[in-house]
């Protein structure tokens, strides 16, 4: 098999998930001495306010630039579907899954991860607050995308009733707390009260 | 007025402020200076023999540092079960050998083949998709009943069958049971599947293995819920790695819900590997991956026979179960479709004549091990299953029928050789109705049915055995090792203390529980204890966490030690104060002589300690650190009673759960926050079990549910508040704490509530349906409506 086919098994696969895209990856690939090869490129972005840059390739993702590059291992991979939401960043003030997005189209983005998002002098942020007080993490790998996606809601739609909570976090899988504190925590965070059905 | 510290405050977690702020250090997270990383090349069939590999263009291949293949592992051991039943005929389980990678045949999908290490992972990928693999196929063994007839394709060459072992318990009430049934007045008799499932913590697995050629050390970094087991399975029985020169690191763990319990290749192989190309060698497995090499859960056939008088005692329950074990016999499986399962089947009744057999079969499929309950949730679901459906056949409301055969007496050993120490199956049962507003059912029912919806009620009882174990008993019944476990407790010179547990938190809060147990002993501040887990160099050997074991095993090995401290920091006070040990109080942080206003603060003692200038050297070492190992004299009984309410939309068959109600009794309970919270995420994932999840393989042993798009992962919008108590509570008699556990209970005990409430429903509305497999996905319910 030649490095050729293997590129295109591994651009096939990220269209799986990433549609019109491809063309990105296809600018990267250059033939050298009859081999195909994959041309790094520049990319700089703005991280939680601060500038960064660096090369990379144009099929890595923006999830492993954040952490394999950047070292901000604060956003976490639980699949390889894009359903898990574990990888939630904002990219321009907008939620979106870390993993659907190659590193070279965050070029030039504002971009957010669960490192930027405590107050300016350390302490948890109102959501982050909210998810402590009502126990809304138990391992913690699926909550900086929790807390991410919960900022994401809370931005838009200040007063989200449950029903509301629920839907919007539909891309967000949670296997240690039923949802139930993490629900309650969105609601405190966002100043409502919470049902007596979900007070214990 | 709650308690704002101590035990029983619900405390604010302090391990929640490093994961909020991307803070948290989860295996993934670790980068080694000079590290290679690894791909496996996992088989794509179930069963094959493996004639021949082809690794020299992959090796050829940039980056790629070497390939491995099973024939590197020939002078390795495979990876060990570490538990032996035997049969009904007193023989030995068949146990295979279950090799690091497949060497000469494949035996399920996702079995790692080769190995690539490279410079990158991505050259890894791209070098494993060169590797090429001259196989046979052969005809995949999937169908349990059939893989035990004559005639069938063998999994295993060299064992005599398919067959792991045919077990009877008790094998000599077999007679008794069968008669007892024969005679009953009435038999309810129902055959169901408990559905594979896929364990899912939200991190995938990860291992980091490393060298030092310096002083001969390994190192590996993994994500596991017992690193002290990994250390000695995998130094002992694999790689022949001495303890002294292994370092097993299970540091923030996402989640685990069982399945990383086990030893796995994976673990094996960077270890070895990493001495092997003297580089740090890591692997990150993909959700793909998971799902094809993660032990999967339950997966079993059942029939179960309950047998009852003209008045509905219950008088004999038979059982006969096909548990699949999969390709390989995974480190603890063949106790959980045994000791783990047969023992249970009592439940909360005195059923006097109990026989179980199971029939654990090989197939070529992903190990099946324990699973959050593991065996419990499979004994749980058959019996309150077939209760419900005696209660509809005999005319008699369901909350009755079981109460009219309860456990009331304790301690009550059952006829399955365990024997329960407390409980008040009533006062769960009470709370729950309360709780549960079953007494506003009807109005619920009536108005669901003026929107055209069915509406059901289902509810059930469960028993589990948790605090696993006491080890002269497990090791009578098969377990390779001891179940107790350990702890240090230090006391540094100005008062503050480090507690070193074998137990490991993977989101059960220890470092914020823990704590609170010592703050309560001694009357420190809880932020002036800190514990510390995960670290075979740091910890003495307990055997970590799983089967709600935490705090009555390693808790109570834990007040042992502090106990251990106090007795010593007393006769420390004795001195200071110039008074006799039995004199000495401590309370609130103070030593003080009973009667007398005489005291001295804790930390003056500790510095005394540390600081032997006036201290009785003659009689007491300097220095103020305990260690205490706990073994268990019994199981612990948590149990309690659940209600589910469902709604089913009568066009679709799809169910809606409307309330979920669950009372427990955990005896004492140290921080009532974090209990809530392990019940909530058990009863999500049971009711993922009734409703939603299924690991599903097609005949040729395909696995077709391998990712979050085919596997039905609970989301927040498919459930919905849950309304828990845990105000019952009979504390157990035989730990220090009085704690039973409460890490599996919700997932143990929610099954069988919402199954019998879709069956109530479809009842309710005329529909004449008795049972629906799980889960009651919208597809099978309408077709046990319309069928």
């Amino acid at each position: 098999m030649t490095q050729s086919t293997i590129w295109v098994n591994d651009v096939a696969d990220a269209a799986e998930v990433h549609g019109s895209q491809v063309t990105f990856a296809v600018l990267n690939l250059v033939q050298i001495n009859k081999v195909w090869e994959v041309r790094m490129t520049s990319v700089s972005m703005t991280v939680n306010g601060k500038a960064v840059s660096g090369e990379v390739e144009g099929r890595t993702l923006l999830v492993d630039y954040l952490r394999e590059d950047l070292r901000l291992t604060g956003t976490h991979v639980g699949c390889d579907t894009s359903q898990c939401g574990a990888c939630v960043v904002h990219v321009n003030g907008e939620a979106v899954k870390a993993c659907t997005m190659f590193a070279v189209e965050a070029d030039g983005a504002d971009v957010g991860t669960i490192e930027g998002q405590a107050n300016a002098d350390g302490s948890l942020n109102v959501i982050q607050q909210a998810f402590q007080d009502h126990h809304g993490l138990q391992c913690g790998f699926c909550t900086p995308g929790m807390v991410m996606s919960a900022a994401a809601l809370l931005k838009d739609n200040p007063k989200p009733s449950e029903a509301e909570i629920r839907e919007y976090l539909e891309g967000n899988i949670c296997r240690c707390t039923g949802y139930h504190n993490i629900v309650k925590a969105i609601m405190a965070a966002s100043g409502q009260d919470v049902p007596a059905m979900a007070a214990e | 007025m709650p308690k704002d510290s101590g035990i029983g405050a619900s405390t604010k977690r302090r391990e929640d402020v490093r994961f909020l702020t991307g803070d948290g250090n989860y295996t993934d997270d670790i980068n080694i200076h000079g590290q290679a990383h690894v791909h496996f090349l996992r088989a794509d069939v179930a069963h094959a023999t493996l004639n021949s590999v082809d690794v020299s263009t992959a090796e050829a291949m940039p980056g790629v540092i070497r390939v491995f293949t099973g024939a590197d592992f020939e002078a390795v051991g495979g990876l060990p079960c570490g538990w032996q039943v035997t049969d009904k005929h007193g023989e030995p389980m068949q146990e295979p050998k279950h090799p690091i990678l497949a060497h000469g045949k494949i035996r399920h999908v996702g079995e790692p083949v080769c190995a690539v290490v490279a410079e990158t992972l991505a050259q890894a990928r791209d070098a494993a998709e060169a590797i090429g693999l001259d196989l046979t196929e052969l005809p995949a063994v999937m169908d349990m009943k059939s893989a035990v007839a004559d005639g069938a394709a063998q999994v295993h060459d060299d064992l005599s069958s398919n067959l792991c072992y045919d077990w009877g318990f008790v094998e000599d009430n077999k007679a008794a049971v069968d008669e007892a049934i024969n005679n009953a007045a009435h038999v309810t008799t129902l055959e169901l599947v408990n559905n594979r499932l896929v364990a899912n913590p939200m991190e995938p697995r990860v291992a980091v293995g490393e060298y030092s050629r310096s002083d001969d050390m390994h190192t590996l970094h993994t994500t596991s819920q017992n690193p002290h087991v990994i250390r000695l399975l995998m130094g002992a029985f694999v790689l022949g790695i001495p303890e002294h020169k292994l370092r097993v690191v299970a540091p923030d763990v996402g989640g685990g819900f069982g399945t990383k319990i086990f030893h796995y290749a994976e673990e094996a192989f960077c270890t070895f590997a990493a001495k092997a190309v003297n580089r740090p060698v890591k692997w990150t497995s993909t959700r793909s991956e998971a799902f094809m090499s993660d032990a999967h859960g339950r997966d079993h056939v059942t029939k179960i026979e309950l047998a009852m008088d003209a008045d509905n005692n219950f008088t004999a329950i038979r059982t006969e179960t096909y548990a699949n074990m999969g390709a390989y016999l995974s480190t603890f499986a063949p106790s959980v479709p045994t000791w783990l399962h047969g023992t249970l089947m009592a439940g909360n009744y005195k059923t006097p004549l109990i026989y179980v057999n199971v029939k654990a079969v090989f197939t070529n499929t992903v190990p099946v091990d324990a699973y959050r309950g593991a065996g419990r949730p499979e004994a749980t679901f058959q019996l309150e299953r077939v209760i419900d459906m005696a209660a509809r056949e005999r005319g008699v409301d369901p909350i009755a029928l079981r109460r009219q055969n309860y456990v009331t007496e304790f301690p009550y050993a059952t006829p399955v050789a365990v024997e329960y120490d407390t409980g008040d199956y009533h006062a769960t049962m009470d709370k729950l109705e309360e709780i549960a507003d079953i007494a506003g059912f009807a109005a619920r029912r009536a108005a669901s049915e003026a929107k055209g919806m069915l509406r059901g009620l289902g509810i059930n009882s469960y028993i589990e055995a948790c605090g696993i174990a006491p080890s002269n008993l497990v090791g009578q019944l098969g377990a390779r090792a001891g179940l107790y476990d350990a702890a240090t407790v230090r006391v540094n010179a100005t008062g503050s203390i480090s507690v070193m547990v074998g137990a490991h938190s993977h989101g059960q809060g220890h470092e914020t529980s823990f704590p609170q147990v010592i703050s309560e002993m001694i009357g420190i501040p809880e932020d002036q204890i800190d514990i510390v887990h995960g670290d075979t160099s740091k910890v003495p050997f307990g055997m970590g966490t799983y089967g709600s074991r935490s705090l009555a095993v390693c808790g109570s090995a834990m007040v042992r030690a502090a106990e251990k401290v106090i007795n010593k920091a007393k006769k420390i006070a004795a001195h200071l104060l110039e008074a006799s040990d039995a004199d000495i109080e401590l309370k609130d942080g103070q030593f003080t002589v009973a009667g007398t206003d005489k005291s001295v603060a804790w930390g003056d003692v500790t510095l005394a300690a540390y600081v032997p200038h006036n201290y009785p050297l003659e009689d007491i070492e300097p220095g103020l650190e305990e260690t205490a190992f706990y073994d268990p004299a019994n199981f612990t009984y948590p149990a309690g009673a659940y209600a589910c309410e469902v709604e089913v939309d009568p066009e679709t068959g799809k169910v809606t759960i409307e309330r979920f109600s669950a009372a427990d009794d955990f005896g004492n309970v140290i921080n009532p926050m974090i209990v809530s919270g392990q019940v909530h995420g058990g009863i999500a994932q049971g009711i993922g079990q009734a409703l939603l999840e299924n690991c599903a393989y097609d005949d040729e042993g395909q696995l077709i549910s391998a990712s979050y798009m085919d596997y039905a992962m609970p989301r927040a919008d498919d459930l919905p508040f849950y309304s828990v108590d845990h105000s019952c509570q009979t504390p157990c008699t035989h730990n220090p704490l009085g704690v039973k556990g409460c890490g599996e209970a919700g997932a143990i005990g929610s099954p069988p509530s919402v199954v019998n409430a879709v069956i109530d429903a479809l009842q309710s509305g005329g529909k004449n349906v008795a049972h629906i497999d799980m889960p009651l996905t919208p597809a099978r319910v309408w077709d046990a409506m319309n069928g």
